[in-house]
């Protein structure tokens, strides 16, 4: 019985091909990354356009809002949990942004402005969930409304344009030849991948949504990390908010309509299983890309966005589809 | 002899890496009731999960009444009669038992609304032919484990099942229940009712079984009549070796040790019995008591698992709060949880994962981040010291076989330092062999100075590894017995309430 870690190695040996396969096969990105490949290989075929430099690149930098998003909306989903308030938070905290800048404050100060506005949020958020104990569907639901009404309150419904011009560098610039809505989305998947996967942190999230109550039982402050996890979220609204702002500089109240929905659609393109404990932040990132690729492609080939809609929505049922026979399996 | 009820040829079935049944083969008559014996990952689960058409075996045949089948899923394996009482219940937990039992084929009437009268009257008919009486009116998750036992029981019955099989129905059971099943089960044997009782009770093999067969690693190793064998000779075929006695010698002179917990005072809920207890370095308190008589309760309120109404808690002489699993973690005490499986660990997670999940910061460097070599060095050694059979660390938990699990969520209390640790049911569902390990194991972390609670419904068991006992009654601990004290009839006669036992 001592032998048996060493015996089952050995037998592995043999079909090392086989279980080569079936181990990438269980990787959560798998079929995320298959079906990208297939749909990115698809448009190239359907489109001269689509494979040159400046249309990826485009495609790139129109993908990195609803990306950076996704970041935060992966966690909460890994616990088990969801946010729907995400993309009224990214309108709150950018118009906050643009507001403080008016008022003469700095652009560095109103990010960091517009940074805490989204994390209190999103801690408020994390509160009901943690504390109250109250389903993250409706808590968000609920505060959805309530940062959009807060946005239109704060800008009296009208935009709130003229902020200075070095605001701009976020939305419009370029750092050595990329475009700096990419770098943001970079570094956020960075910070994001390191959090997930090499810090206890990103355990205790995979963990609380593979069974939230052996977690708790083991000693872990459960509590502790939903709120942190709303909290993020509520940040990387804020900061897809500012980029954003900044693209089109001006502070838009109604700027991110239905961007909570098309965040959800690249985390579960993304093979992070909806009820929480398992996926990957890298696999968002490709299902964002997923998104932006079928956008960009459908686009060139002159698709109605009607049509467009119903593609989308079919692709999301497949790609649920083949992910859930494979949990079932 | 022409055709056995139902009949099991050379079944095989594998999963990748592994090997869960070959060549099993197995009948089973009429009015007969047939023990499957064997240790835990032996493929009982796998075998009842082919009969009832869940997996499909790679090779091999199912006959029924001499007839060829196969089972495509759950239903075909119903319609020809077989019936499954699974370890987890398949109630749903909302409905009452009359719902329950008809879920799926209600009875309506011409306008499809359904006929609750009649329903419930054959309902009634059921649990009256099993001898019980349930209250109809209750959503099951509010009866007792035994009587939503006794509902699948009923529920299979409904469907007019002829081959019944009962995956460790007693492990929850006190013993009194245990001897009103036995009785439901005789009387089915007399309607010609087939049964396979899958139990690690050699007592209840012996009592109510008339054949044996005994599964070692995915095959059948061995068959026996059960008046004709022995519980050495069945044990010894299960585990391949002759197993000693399971319980380790208890080591004597606990009670001038220092108290580690000095539970003052523990209310939970306005109006309930005030329990006070000491836990002393080194010994094993065990918590007996028939089942539903608080013991979890106590244990889930000391460790601030669940809200209490009132709690005075001192340990080494200091007042402490534990007001959270998470501030026991810190005050040195940890909870092996009753249901591994929805408490004790997190499925899809690996066992590596799993045991060092509250124990990142051993392993955690100053900037943060998680020394994956380290961690997965620690878990390599902690895997061999419980024997957890498996591929490897990498495995994923929810694959593992119930004693397996068990000792994974071990493993994850021993790689913490903890001073307090608290069993509950520690050897549920889980065969001779390894049962004997985890109370080494236990034996072991006391002589490290380590305390232990013990809630355990097996007397037998608490006998053999307590230093000293609390017997629990509705809600209160009655007695604390020590020394010649910790034997059965003392035991039962307190957690009974003064009658005397048998």
């Amino acid at each position: 019985m001592n032998n048996t870690l060493q015996n089952t190695n050995k037998t592995q040996g043999k079909h090392s091909m086989n279980t080569q396969l079936a181990r990438w096969r269980q990787s959560p990105i798998f079929y995320p990354l298959l079906g990208f490949i297939v749909i990115f290989i698809a448009m190239a075929f359907v489109n001269d356009n689509f494979l040159t430099t400046n249309n990826l690149s485009n495609v790139a930098r129109q993908v990195s809002i609803n990306a950076i998003i996704a970041v935060g909306m992966t966690c909460a989903i890994l616990t088990g949990g969801i946010d729907l308030s995400v993309g009224a938070v990214m309108a709150l905290s950018g118009t906050v942004a643009a507001g403080l800048m008016m008022m003469g404050l700095p652009p560095e100060l109103a990010i960091l402005g517009c940074l805490i506005v989204g994390g209190l949020f999103g801690a408020g958020n994390g509160a009901f969930v943690a504390y109250a104990k109250m389903p993250p569907i409706i808590v968000t639901l609920a505060t959805m409304g309530i940062a959009r009404g807060l946005a239109l309150i704060y800008t009296g419904g009208y935009p709130i344009s003229g902020l200075p011009k070095d605001f701009s560098f976020l939305g419009r610039g370029e750092f050595m030849g990329i475009q700096s809505p990419i770098i943001v989305m970079i570094i956020v998947y960075i910070i994001a991948f390191v959090i997930l996967n090499k810090t206890p942190i990103g355990r205790y999230i995979y963990a609380i949504g593979g069974n939230e109550e052996a977690t708790r039982l083991s000693g872990v402050r459960v509590k502790r990390y939903k709120m942190l996890v709303y909290t993020l979220s509520g940040v990387t609204a804020a900061i897809a908010g500012i980029v954003l702002t900044s693209r089109l500089m001006s502070g838009q109240p109604n700027m991110g309509v239905g961007f909570e929905l098309d965040a959800i659609a690249a985390v579960v393109l993304g093979g992070t299983a909806i009820a929480g404990g398992r996926g990957a932040i890298i696999g968002t990132l490709i299902g964002a890309m997923m998104l932006g690729v079928l956008n960009n492609g459908l686009n060139l080939m002159g698709v109605s966005p009607y049509v467009q809609n119903v593609i989308k929505g079919g692709i999301i049922l497949l790609a649920i589809y083949i992910s859930r026979s494979r949990d079932s399996k | 002899m022409n055709s056995s009820l139902l009949k099991l040829e050379q079944i095989s079935k594998n999963f990748p890496g592994v090997k869960a049944l070959s060549d099993m083969s197995l009948s089973l008559d009429s009015g007969e009731i047939l023990a499957l014996l064997g240790e835990n990952g032996a493929g009982k689960s796998t075998l009842m999960k082919v009969l009832c058409g869940i997996y499909q075996p790679d090779s091999g045949h199912i006959y029924i009444d001499g007839k060829p089948m196969v089972f495509a899923n759950y239903h075909n394996a119903i319609e020809a009669g077989i019936g499954i009482i699974f370890q987890e219940f398949s109630l749903i937990p909302y409905l009452n038992s009359v719902e329950n039992i008809f879920l799926g084929r209600e009875v309506t009437n011409r306008l499809g609304l359904m006929r609750t009268a009649e329903m419930r009257k054959e309902a009634e008919a059921l649990f009256e032919r099993l001898g019980v009486s349930i209250d109809l009116d209750k959503p099951v998750a509010h009866l007792s484990v035994a009587e939503q036992q006794f509902v699948e029981i009923a529920k299979a019955l409904a469907l007019d099942a002829r081959i019944l099989v009962l995956d460790e129905p007693t492990a929850t059971l006190t013993p009194s229940e245990a001897e009103h099943l036995f009785k439901i089960m005789r009387e089915l044997k007399s309607q010609g009712v087939g049964m396979i009782f899958i139990s690690h009770h050699m007592e209840e093999i012996f009592a109510i079984c008339d054949r044996i067969v005994v599964l070692r690693d995915g095959q059948p190793i061995g068959e026996a009549d059960t008046q004709k064998t022995s519980v050495d000779e069945l044990v010894e075929m299960m585990v391949g070796r002759k197993v000693e006695s399971s319980f380790p010698a208890k080591n004597d002179h606990k009670e001038d040790h220092e108290i580690v917990i000095h539970a003052k005072a523990i209310q939970l809920e306005k109006d309930t019995p005030i329990n006070q207890f000491e836990l002393r370095k080194g010994e094993i308190l065990g918590f007996a008591g028939l089942v539903g008589s608080g013991r979890t309760e106590l244990a889930m309120g000391l460790i601030g698992a669940t809200p209490v109404h009132h709690k005075e808690i001192e340990m080494h002489g200091v007042a402490v709060k534990l007001d959270s699993p998470a501030a026991s973690l810190l005050a040195g005490i940890g909870i092996l949880p009753e249901s591994r499986k929805t408490e004790g660990l997190i499925l899809p997670f690996s066992i590596r994962e799993n045991i060092s999940i509250n124990n990142l910061a051993k392993h955690t460097s100053k900037i943060g981040w998680i020394d994956q070599r380290d961690e997965a060095d620690n878990i390599t050694a902690l895997i061999e010291k419980v024997r957890v059979k498996a591929p490897g660390a990498e495995s994923i938990v929810g694959n593992l076989s119930g004693g397996n699990q068990q000792k994974v969520v071990i493993a994850r209390w021993l790689n913490h330092d903890c001073r307090v640790l608290i069993f509950d049911e520690p050897t549920r569902g889980i065969d001779v062999g390894a049962k004997a390990e985890i109370y080494r194991l236990m034996r072991g972390l006391t002589e490290m100075g380590v305390s232990i609670i013990m809630i355990s419904s097996e007397l037998p068991e608490v006998v053999g590894i307590s230093d000293r006992v609390a017997v629990f009654k509705q809600g209160e601990i009655v007695q604390t017995l020590s020394g010649a004290d910790v034997n059965s009839n003392e035991i039962m006669r307190y957690a009974t309430g003064g009658a005397s036992h048998e």
